[in-house]
């Protein structure tokens, strides 16, 4: 974790990583790739994924081999972005904030649970609490499907039966991934500051003290 | 980045008894208590960490327990897809019905002018079956369960076709045959059975599947239907019949599952038998 450093130094220090006026910086270039990357990735699994297990999807695409082959290689690579990622700062001083729960990460969760929208209800610091705990499960996630994936994939690592068992986890936890990203992207798309700060960099300061009240404290 | 962690320190109870609300308790004359540095984002407890461990153990975990879990979710899931007039359990993982599957790029479609089945090897009369061949020779229809070893199952499927054994007693097995070899006009995929297994009343040379003539998809025009095994043994696409001196083993055996593969009875599972 980064030393406290003394504030007004940080923010009048000049440079790229200055944002433009008005705005708060959010992410840093590397933690947006980061982001970029992976979605990608992960928009080649669930696709070609789809292709190989919707019969309308898999017939209507064929070329199975092939399709095989890029979900394979594309689920290998899903963890690297993150594993690259690790070499930046800003990257890993926001994965020790997903980890770290608050108290104020319980009142987020109630208002969720309430369905209680208002901003006011719902204090967060960097990330919420709902966040957090997507970051976790779907970095999880990933490594089972990884996992299970290779079982299947080489089909002389594990006795047969794991591989039915594989099989079966990675099935359901594929069905299960989709319904969460989907929450995932929806969310984005219903917040198009958000989807600013992943793209730019930078939000409004507006923004952070109404989602994220706590963030710059 | 102007946006270090710890730049402030008005921040809320890290240990408070009652969760806080979002404007937030100021008290700045308790901000030089050690435990108040950070910022509220680097206080509170490693949860994310259990979480993500937590998730892994539930992956081990339902590796371990999937066969237990498979059986339960079909029988339910089975249930379920008998009321659900949207056709969407159809979708679910060991939600019943076929699913799509072929090793190859890519496979030719035949139809009546251009599908032929060969029959060679150990025998002594080879021969080349037309489609309207294969539509003329007596016809056997049977309705069994369909297994896949990677478990799904679908109930009361019937199959209509040519007795695999009628075409052997045509061609004339010699002596020294033991097993047949199949493949397919995908060019990739192959089978085998013994001979006792391919002469078997419930191996069959299908024509027919749910009471329609096999579409592409399914392997049609002809593929081969052996009851009592694993549908991987029920090769898609059949365009070649060879007797052999011996098992040549095919192309999912090559990656180690079962020659023998009777259902409930090989590849580890244990599964109703469906012969």
């Amino acid at each position: 974790m980064t030393p406290p450093a003394d504030p007004a130094d940080l923010a009048h220090r000049p440079g790229p990583a200055t944002p433009p006026a008005g705005r708060v910086r959010r992410f840093t270039p590397a933690e947006r790739w980061t982001h970029r990357a992976t979605a990608a990735l992960m928009g080649v699994c669930v696709a070609t994924a789809a292709c190989l297990y919707v019969p309308e999807l898999a017939v209507m695409v064929g070329r199975r081999e092939l399709v095989v082959r890029v979900h394979e290689w594309a689920g290998l690579a899903l963890p690297v972005p993150v594993l690259l990622g690790l070499a930046s700062r800003a990257f890993r001083a926001d994965l020790g904030r997903l980890n770290r729960f608050g108290p104020h990460d319980r009142v987020w969760l109630r208002a969720a649970l309430r369905r209680d929208r208002r901003p006011a209800s719902r204090p967060a610091g960097k990330f919420n609490a709902g966040q957090k705990i997507y970051a976790a499960w779907i970095a999880g996630a990933t490594l089972v499907m990884l996992g299970t994936g290779l079982m299947m994939w080489f089909t002389h690592l594990t006795p047969l039966m794991w591989r039915t068992s594989a099989t079966f986890v990675h099935d359901w936890l594929a069905l299960t991934v989709g319904i969460v990203l989907a929450g995932h992207i929806g969310m984005a798309v219903a917040d198009p500051e958000a989807r600013a700060g992943l793209r730019t960099g930078t939000v409004s300061p507006e923004w952070a003290q109404r989602h994220h009240s706590l963030w710059r404290r | 980045m102007n946006l270090e962690p710890s730049a402030d320190e008005s921040g809320e109870e890290p240990r408070g008894p009652e969760p806080r609300g979002p404007e937030g308790p100021d008290s700045p004359e308790r901000s030089d208590s050690p435990e108040r540095s950070g910022s509220p984002d680097e206080r509170g407890r490693p949860l994310g960490r259990r979480v993500f461990l937590g998730t892994l153990g539930l992956g081990a975990l339902g590796v371990a327990a999937a066969p237990v879990l498979q059986r339960g979710l079909e029988g339910f899931l089975g249930a379920v897809s008998d009321n659900d007039p949207t056709g969407l359990t159809g979708l679910l993982p060991n939600g019943g019905g076929f699913r799509y599957y072929s090793v190859a790029a890519s496979v030719p479609v035949r139809g009546p002018a251009d599908y032929r089945l060969t029959v060679d090897g150990l025998v002594e009369r080879p021969h080349t079956y037309t489609l309207a061949d294969l539509r003329a020779l007596p016809q056997t229809r049977l309705v069994r369960d369909v297994q896949c070893v990677t478990g799904w199952r679908v109930p009361g499927t019937p199959f209509q076709g040519v007795r695999l054994a009628d075409l052997l007693d045509a061609a004339g097995v010699r002596s020294t045959a033991r097993a047949i070899r199949f493949t397919c006009f995908d060019g990739t995929y192959s089978e085998s059975l013994t001979l006792d297994q391919a002469r078997r009343p419930d191996v069959l040379v299908a024509l027919r599947m749910q009471d329609k003539d096999i579409g592409h998809d399914h392997g049609g025009p002809v593929r081969l239907y052996v009851a009592p095994m694993y549908f991987y043994k029920s090769a898609k696409w059949l365009s070649g019949i060879t007797v052999t001196d011996r098992v040549l083993p095919g192309y999912w055996e090559h990656l180690g599952y079962d020659v023998d593969a009777w259902v409930g009875k090989s590849n580890g599972r244990t599964d109703d038998p469906t012969g």
